[in-house]
């Protein structure tokens, strides 16, 4: 490992985490938004003054801003995520089985989804402006309008009702067989991968382009090379880092589809649990996972750019 | 002119001006009332009932229509806002330049590194759940996009040779934006206009979906898929029906909006019809 590489990684790591911390501020600011306070909010006109001094005084809202904002961070930074209002229980404890839920699912989707949209890509680049590659694209125009309500319970209608095979309903939970589990998640699994396939495939069909265009390329085709040897020694290596950049983006992509596919499921996961907890404006609940959620994107975003510097062949040489 | 439009495009465009002329006229095409109960529950399609009834035994295409009217309204004004916004901080910040510029940008990277979806829960958490709050919300989180397009055209358009004379006359900055910048911008940003559209169309359906959007007695597209959601695992396709209505308008803008695109990728300098 050459030290520039080194470099530019600790530096986006770096970005990274400054990012992160940039966005918790960010959403506790979205969460003050209000000119009133929260406690009225929540309590409603009809609230006693008392009632609102004591929800005042628990979440803390006689200490000015800035002093909550560092409260909340450390306690964060120490593993508190603070306590759910509505249901009085610690939000750690809650949300730990339902994040595994939620990574299991776009797990599953990711593995689905990667291979196939790189063969499709690939094969759309192969098949360049004829009719598989138009067959692709109209396809991705298709799905990227589609809301993901509408492939989901299209798939529940076809898969779970007129045909009988699958759940339409993914019920979960600890010590279920590995088997049954996968039977659960299939249909979100399904919809999850059908959101994002489209997208990850357009930007691969884009990228591996981009670089079979290029003039380097067309040299290797005139000194005879076959078209192994120039997909081996020539594309596939500068084609790597756009195409895992596309991966990476995608999989963030799949991170908030995850959202809406667990409420259509009811799938007992994160975005479920998101969700839930903003229709009861439990705002507590609201930061923690809002953060959570954004950390994992941004941690994917650096993951992406961190692969393109590693797979860059122009990086690797120190001049 | 209309023979020059492609199939795709020309399809598209119908459709599209068809959904805005129900929306339109709501009042005058919708057989039956918003909230007018018609027959029972769930009645399956008929010749008095078109698309069937819904989980409270209200004429679904009715209900539909009266929706067309919801989501293009709100999706227009948000999208309009999300413009207005974009583009003026978005010129003004590749106009005036220095410091300006550095915090606009680095404060529209900072928004676009949630997930719009993510902030948008985050904030309707506490925020009142009013027409107008989610037509602002949904504005200002996507003015984040028309912002990074606008200053990119405005950049290059910046340093050419007519906006130079203009500054050497002595003109305003607010002339070099609105009458020097702004005619020669429209063309890339007409097209991205139809696909904002589409997002808005697509975010607020997402977000009346889980409960978070448009709020009843009022109704759109996303909130009747929510309405009727429980029907399907009995069979009852009620739900399908505005989830396909908001496919096919997504679909059909995008026709259009991709054709603009196609026409305009010389002044865009990308994104070419490869």
């Amino acid at each position: 490992m050459s030290s520039p590489i080194v470099k530019l990684i600790a530096q986006r790591v770096a970005l990274g985490i400054l990012l992160l911390l940039a966005v918790s501020v960010l959403i506790f600011v979205g969460t003050n938004l209000l000119p009133g306070d929260v406690a009225q909010s929540i309590l409603g006109q009809a609230a006693t003054p008392v009632a609102l001094e004591n929800l005042r005084k628990e979440m803390g809202l006689n200490d000015p801003a800035y002093v909550r904002y560092f409260h909340w961070l450390f306690g964060i930074l120490q593993g508190d995520l603070g306590t759910a209002l509505t249901s009085r229980l610690d939000v750690a404890t809650s949300i730990k089985e339902r994040l595994w839920n939620t990574l299991f699912l776009a797990f599953w989707a990711a593995i689905i989804s990667v291979p196939l949209a790189i063969i499709l890509g690939l094969l759309a680049v192969r098949y360049r402006n004829g009719p598989i590659d138009k067959l692709i694209s109209g396809f991705a125009l298709a799905s990227t309008s589609l809301p993901e309500f509408f492939i989901g319970y299209l798939l529940v209608f076809i898969f779970a009702v007129t045909f009988p095979i699958l759940p339409g309903i993914s019920t979960v939970h600890e010590g279920m067989p590995f088997l049954e589990k996968m039977k659960a998640i299939a249909l979100p699994c399904t919809a999850l991968t059908l959101g994002v396939l489209a997208h990850m495939m357009r930007m691969t069909r884009a990228a591996i382009l981009n670089v079979m265009q290029s003039a380097y390329i067309e040299t290797a085709e005139l000194k005879g090379l076959s078209a192994f040897e120039i997909i081996r020694k020539h594309a596939f290596p500068n084609a790597i880092a756009p195409i895992i950049n596309v991966v990476t983006i995608n999989l963030a992509f799949l991170v908030v589809g995850v959202v809406v596919v667990e409420v259509i499921f009811v799938y007992p996961g994160m975005g479920q649990y998101l969700v839930d907890h903003v229709a009861k404006r439990d705002v507590p609940v609201v930061q923690a996972v809002g953060l959570i959620f954004a950390a994992v994107y941004i941690f994917l975003n650096v993951v992406a750019d961190v692969a393109s510097i590693l797979a860059n062949p122009r990086l690797r040489h120190p001049k | 002119m209309l023979r020059r439009i492609p199939t795709g495009a020309l399809i598209g465009l119908i459709i599209t001006a068809l959904f805005f002329l129900v929306a339109i006229f709501a009042h005058v095409v919708a057989p039956y009332g918003l909230g007018e109960i018609a027959g029972g529950v769930w009645e399956p399609m008929s010749a008095k009932f078109l698309f069937g009834t819904d989980n409270l035994g209200r004429d679904l295409l009715s209900r539909m229509i009266h929706g067309a009217q919801t989501t293009i309204l709100i999706a227009v004004l948000a999208t309009l806002l999300s413009f207005c916004m974009g583009a003026i901080l978005g010129f003004t910040a590749a106009v005036v330049g220095g410091w300006f510029d550095t915090l606009m940008s680095r404060f529209v990277d900072l928004l676009m590194a949630i997930p719009t979806l993510i902030f948008g829960l985050v904030v309707l958490s506490v925020l009142p759940s009013t027409l107008a709050t989610l037509i602002i919300v949904m504005g200002v989180l996507d003015s984040t996009r028309v912002y990074r397009l606008s200053r990119a055209v405005a950049v290059d358009l910046n340093v050419m040779d007519f906006v130079e004379a203009a500054k050497l006359r002595g003109e305003s900055k607010w002339w070099v934006i609105f009458a020097e910048i702004l005619p020669n911008a429209l063309s890339p940003l007409v097209s991205e206009f139809g696909l904002r559209f589409i997002y808005a169309v697509l975010f607020l359906s997402a977000l009346s979906f889980l409960g978070l959007g448009v709020q009843p007695p009022e109704a759109d597209w996303g909130g009747m898929v929510k309405e009727n959601k429980d029907g399907i695992i009995f069979g009852i396709p009620a739900a399908l029906i505005p989830a396909a209505a908001i496919a096919v308008l997504a679909i059909s803008v995008n026709l259009v909006a991709d054709w603009i695109l196609n026409r305009t990728t010389d002044l865009k300098g990308g994104r070419g019809n490869g």
